[in-house]
């Protein structure tokens, strides 16, 4: 831990500085390119898009942190929006809710038992409910499309409060709560200790494994609720929700500058990192690419992202 | 280097080694045997020895990666752009040769992309493969619009329909592959590696093995393996659809898991991957014949796998 406490000044430096440039970069990019890109229309679809998938992306962080990964979180978008979808429709939104936050949250403490309890790697049993749920979001929807949601739920993806679209302002409330989270309580650091030093973090006698449970946890819960925000948005759902997502997710942390050996990194980092991802889409809608190019613009920045810091880092040691 | 020697010793004595997805295959086939009256008849036998091909041939791949401590989430990408680009080739009118050879190099590039960066730059493997599967995914999306290309010449049939000396060609590629694959193993300097690279690469390292460059080979054997498997799955379907494969590289990590192919420490083998695939295989038959689709084979496969990993977790610490 004391290692990666030394180290953050540096690494955190590089991060800054890279991702500003690229920020800066983009933004003198596309308000050349596109008179229509500073208006303040197209600023508020970048807000949004950029909540969206931090939304998403935060649980994911605090997982990242510990040094684990969960590869489940798009397809337990996908499973808890299909399963908040069957109740809201129907219009009981507030039993859709909590159903679909208790599918995503049965999810990640099933996905923290296998990493903590049972020792599985984090990879492998993420992977395994990466299936399992997506399986089950087929079988809940059968193939079908449900939508058509009360104007009421339909608020939270789509609506605005004081002129800010909602999704943001959910976001920046989560921005603001992890970070106290993550610097100023036992739990938060005690997060940056396990990614640091998993061993010794266990012998100073913190509940290592509960803990653990509860980060996964939270990472699933999360992970449902930018689900339910996707369906209010887009007014659907089906077992292909969020199906997309996972890479975007974790180009986001990564982008951020999170490290995936785990105790390095910090919630405000995957706020800019959604950011980066939301002007890059928005960017290339801007310029007429095509959607089917959007998965490998962030398949290429998640390796570019992850290859500097790997790179940068070996070069300080 | 325990790994090593193990994995030195005759195929029987490793098939006797690794019993678990025998004992599971042979419980499923009685199982769905008692089920579907169907699923022994000897033309559904067939069905899954030929739809079991292209899977096992991907394993076998997979297996290597694991074996180093790595994995591979992009196979099934890949495998969808070779048959992408194979079947582009040939709807205009290019020569089958050309075609196949385009495919190869595909998967064989993806595959040095991979272990360049997990071997050179010291990259996660889940995260570069992720990273490339969906750089392949796009791309064959973007080739083909998401569409299906059809009209291919009859001759691609042949990979999937084609007798020779009374075998379908299918399951004599996956028969060429596996012994091929045995040999570079089990009787070659890049064999021994693979297994010494997962048991301890830094000794390896300190002996003055290449150890990067060997990694590499291991991520391009398998993109190779992918392109191989395209053949077969573009000739079954008579078309070329870019996410043919999205989830085979899941079957495949199951297949290898199950085969007893441990994550750690290089311990496993290909004969536990071929009966690990061809449990998948008659799971997923099985669950169809008694009425269970494909959103369910996806759920129970997942639930299959997460479960064996767990009990080989449970039983290493006891």
């Amino acid at each position: 831990m004391i290692a990666a406490v030394q180290r953050l000044p540096t690494e955190m430096l590089f991060v800054v500085v890279t991702r500003t440039a690229f920020v800066a970069a983009l933004v003198l990019l596309l308000a050349i390119v596109s008179p229509h890109f500073l208006t303040t229309d197209n600023m508020v679809i970048v807000l949004r898009q950029a909540a969206l998938q931090f939304l998403m992306a935060a649980g994911l962080t605090l997982v990242v942190l510990t040094g684990g990964i969960d590869l489940s979180v798009g397809a337990v978008l996908g499973l808890a929006a299909c399963v908040g979808a069957g109740f809201i429709v129907k219009g009981y939104v507030l039993l859709g809710i909590l159903a679909a936050l208790g599918a995503g949250l049965a999810c990640g403490i099933v996905n923290g038992a296998l990493v903590a309890y049972v020792g599985i790697p984090a990879f492998i049993a993420t992977y395994g409910m990466l299936w399992v749920a997506h399986g089950l979001g087929y079988v809940f929807m059968k193939g079908e499309v449900i939508h058509g949601f009360p104007a009421g739920f339909r608020a939270l993806g789509a609506g605005f409060f004081a002129s800010l679209p909602i999704p943001v302002i959910a976001g920046a409330l989560l921005l603001l709560a992890l970070h106290v989270v993550l610097h100023l309580t036992r739990f938060g650091r005690a997060l940056y200790a396990m990614g640091g030093n998993p061993v010794a973090a266990r012998l100073t006698g913190m509940p290592t494994k509960r803990y653990l449970v509860t980060v996964y946890a939270l990472s699933g819960m999360l992970a449902a609720f930018a689900g339910l925000v996707v369906i209010a948005r887009v007014n659907a759902a089906d077992s292909g929700t969020g199906e997309e997502l996972l890479l975007t997710a974790i180009a986001a942390v990564c982008l951020g500058g999170t490290s995936l050996f785990g105790g390095v990194g910090g919630i405000v980092g995957t706020a800019i990192g959604s950011l980066i991802l939301a002007l890059v889409v928005n960017g290339m809608n801007m310029l007429g690419i095509a959607t089917f190019w959007q998965a490998f613009a962030m398949g290429v920045i998640l390796i570019l992202a992850v290859f500097a810091d790997v790179t940068f880092k070996r070069r300080m040691s | 280097m325990n790994a090593a020697a193990r994995a030195l010793r005759m195929p029987l004595a490793i098939s006797l080694e690794l019993p678990g997805a025998a004992y599971l295959l042979a419980l499923l086939a009685a199982a769905f045997a008692l089920a579907s009256p169907e699923f022994s008849s000897p033309r559904n036998l067939g069905n899954i020895a030929l739809q079991s091909a292209a899977l096992i041939i991907v394993s076998l791949g997979m297996t290597l990666v694991i074996l180093t401590e790595g994995i591979d989430l992009s196979l099934g990408a890949v495998l969808g752009l070779c048959g992408v680009v194979m079947g582009l080739m040939l709807a205009s009118h290019g020569s089958l040769p050309t075609a196949l050879g385009a495919a190869l190099a595909i998967g064989i590039i993806a595959g040095c992309c991979n272990g360049a960066l997990v071997a050179y730059a010291g990259m996660p493997p889940f995260i570069v493969t992720l990273g490339v599967y969906g750089i392949a995914q796009s791309l064959a999306m973007v080739l083909t619009q998401g569409n299906s290309v059809t009209g291919l010449p009859p001759a691609v049939r042949w990979f999937n329909e084609g007798v020779w000396l009374g075998v379908p060609v299918p399951i004599l590629a996956m028969a060429a592959v596996f012994a091929f694959t045995w040999l570079l193993l089990y009787r070659t300097r890049f064999g021994r590696y693979v297994f010494a690279i997962g048991g301890n690469r830094r000794a390896l390292e300190l002996a003055g093995v290449p150890v990067r460059a060997w990694l590499v080979a291991v991520y391009a054997y398998a993109g190779l393996l992918a392109a191989i498997a395209s053949f077969i799955m573009t000739a079954r379907m008579n078309a070329a659809h870019p996410t043919i494969a999205i989830g085979l590289e899941f079957d495949a990590i199951a297949a290898v898991i199950l085969g007893g192919t441990s994550f750690e420490k290089g311990y496993g083998g290909i004969w536990g991957t071929l009966v690990g695939a061809l449990a998948v295989a008659v799971l997923r038959n099985g669950l169809n014949l008694i009425g269970l689709g494909t959103e369910w084979q996806v759920a129970v496969v997942g639930l299959v796998i997460v479960s064996a990993v767990a009990l080989d977790a449970l039983r290493n610490r006891s």
